[in-house]
């Protein structure tokens, strides 16, 4: 079967050596087995994340975005642009939307890319990587190459905000997405009940509001304890990053016990279809994810 | 007081509500706000507000320039969108909690030392320079921007967290000389430059 080609964004934390590089090597294994194929966008730049209003403006953020779309629609036509991070595919498809919704944004912005020596026509359409799981392979498709189904794992799916809000996965409900629950479930584990599976982890103001954050971050841990879970999963970086780095300095402040390891869902697949612990990038847990090891190496 | 934000009084007098639609990111919303509160109720850290979006929305349409613009209710943002997708007028609440941050930042009237306000400049600064942003080259700034010795405590504070990230691959400490880059980012610059000047022409304009 000729495979599903895609514009692939990756995004800063993706990148080898970074914050979310265990995200990047589970993603391989996985679209190897579901035959999807994703080309890098060249040379693809930051989409300004959820930060960068502060300083950047409006026209400067959808300069940003409109010049990998526009290298998307050069160097690979025809083919949706894909991130696996929530905050790049928002911006980008933010940035296509307000772009195609108002005509002299569309011609303020080409005027800017002209210096990269870019125009954008506006043809392609920014997703995540859990729509394309989701919409294009769909939970049967998911299921089919699963040879180590996880059983007996209980798992909370943590959806968090950007993968779900604004925009979110079409047919699901803001307040109780299930998407993330039914890719647990077509792993063989059980996605466990529990009330914080839109909770936000304080995003970027895990650094300037470290206080605040914290606090959203040991609700949403505790809430998955208390749902029975064993395992965290999440479709977001700065979530999976949050929630698993602070949990010790929440227990440093707090006195607490929290010790729940937190991973993509690109990982448990990884491991459901069969690869190995590195392959899956467990490796690149600080709250080391063992049972889901042992399963790998079985 | 900042030249942008003199010329800005001057321009609107007493006006702030018009100043805001025209100079605010989806600032032209905000006379649609029916106070129902329900942005208030659904913010995250809501409780760390001074003024939720729903007071800033009635203190926008009561002139109340300078409270609002000192404020640094917005920069309690998350950017989790739960206020966008309640809001029973579809009002694009986040956006312009985003763009009323941006404008004080621009007029200078940020309350000095706003932490978020921080990050957000060097996070920028950081992605403009090269394109694409440098993590360890991020933190550090963040750890150093009160000064060497809070830097020194701050890293210290971290050392754990940052030794557990280098050791599971996540953090690369090779980083702090070059590290991953666009190979245009000079175009990227002069794009983001020239962004800026359309930006300035057209208020000029309007």
């Amino acid at each position: 079967m000729a495979k599903r080609q895609y514009a692939f964004y990756p995004g800063c934390s993706s990148q080898k050596g970074a914050s979310a590089a265990n995200f990047a090597t589970s993603i391989q294994l996985m679209n190897d087995k579901l035959d999807i194929q994703l080309n890098e966008i060249p040379d693809w730049n930051c989409c300004g994340a959820s930060i960068g209003y502060g300083e950047g403006s409006e026209l400067q953020r959808l300069v940003l975005n409109a010049r990998n779309l526009a290298l998307a629609e050069t160097n690979l036509p025809g083919q949706d642009l894909v991130s696996g991070c929530p905050a790049c595919w928002l911006a980008t498809r933010e940035a296509a939307e307000r772009l195609h919704n108002t005509d002299h944004l569309m011609a303020d912005t080409n005027e800017a890319l002209k210096e990269a020596g870019l125009n954008f026509k506006g043809t392609v359409k920014a997703r995540h990587m859990v729509e394309v799981l989701v919409e294009d392979i769909g939970f049967e498709g998911l299921k089919a190459p699963v040879v180590k189904p996880l059983q007996e794992m209980k798992i909370a799916g943590y959806v968090g905000c950007q993968t779900n809000r604004p925009f979110g996965i079409a047919g699901e409900s803001f307040e109780n997405p299930m998407y993330l629950d039914k890719m647990i479930e077509s792993v063989g584990a059980e996605a466990v009940a529990y009330d914080q599976k839109v909770t936000c982890c304080g995003g970027a103001l895990a650094f300037s509001e470290p206080d605040k954050s914290q606090k959203q971050i040991k609700d949403i841990v505790e809430a998955a304890y208390d749902g029975g879970a064993e395992l965290i999963v999440t479709p977001c970086q700065l979530c999976q990053a949050n929630v698993e780095i602070y949990q010790s300095e929440i227990n440093k402040k707090k006195g607490t016990k929290l010790n729940m390891p937190v991973v993509y869902y690109s990982q448990l697949m990884t491991v459901a279809y069969g690869g190995s612990a590195k392959e899956a990038g467990l490796n690149g847990q600080l709250i080391k994810a063992e049972k889901l090891e042992k399963i790998a190496s079985k | 007081m900042s030249n942008a934000n003199s010329q800005a009084v001057a321009r609107y007098q007493n006006n702030f509500l018009k100043e805001v639609e025209e100079r605010v990111e989806d600032g032209h919303w905000v006379k649609m706000c029916m106070q129902c509160g329900v942005c208030a109720g659904s913010c995250p850290l809501g409780n760390a507000w001074e003024h939720s979006p729903q007071k800033i929305f009635m203190m926008i349409r009561a002139g109340k320039r300078e409270e609002v613009l000192t404020s640094d209710s917005m920069w309690m943002c998350t950017s989790c969108y739960n206020c966008i997708v309640r809001c029973p007028r579809q009002l694009p609440i986040t956006h312009i909690m985003h763009g009323l941050a941006h404008y004080s930042n621009r007029l200078g009237m940020v309350p000095k030392g706003q932490p978020t306000q921080e990050i957000a400049k060097i996070f920028w600064n950081n992605l403009v320079k090269t394109g694409r942003v440098n993590e360890l080259k991020f933190s550090l700034s963040m750890y150093f921007k009160d000064g060497f010795v809070q830097g020194i405590k701050n890293a210290l504070a971290m050392q754990s967290i940052g030794l557990g990230l280098v050791k599971a691959g996540r953090l690369n400490p090779m980083e702090l000389f070059g590290g991953h880059k666009c190979k245009d980012s000079g175009a990227i610059q002069k794009m983001i430059a020239k962004a800026r000047e359309i930006e300035d022409r057209r208020h000029a304009a309007s």
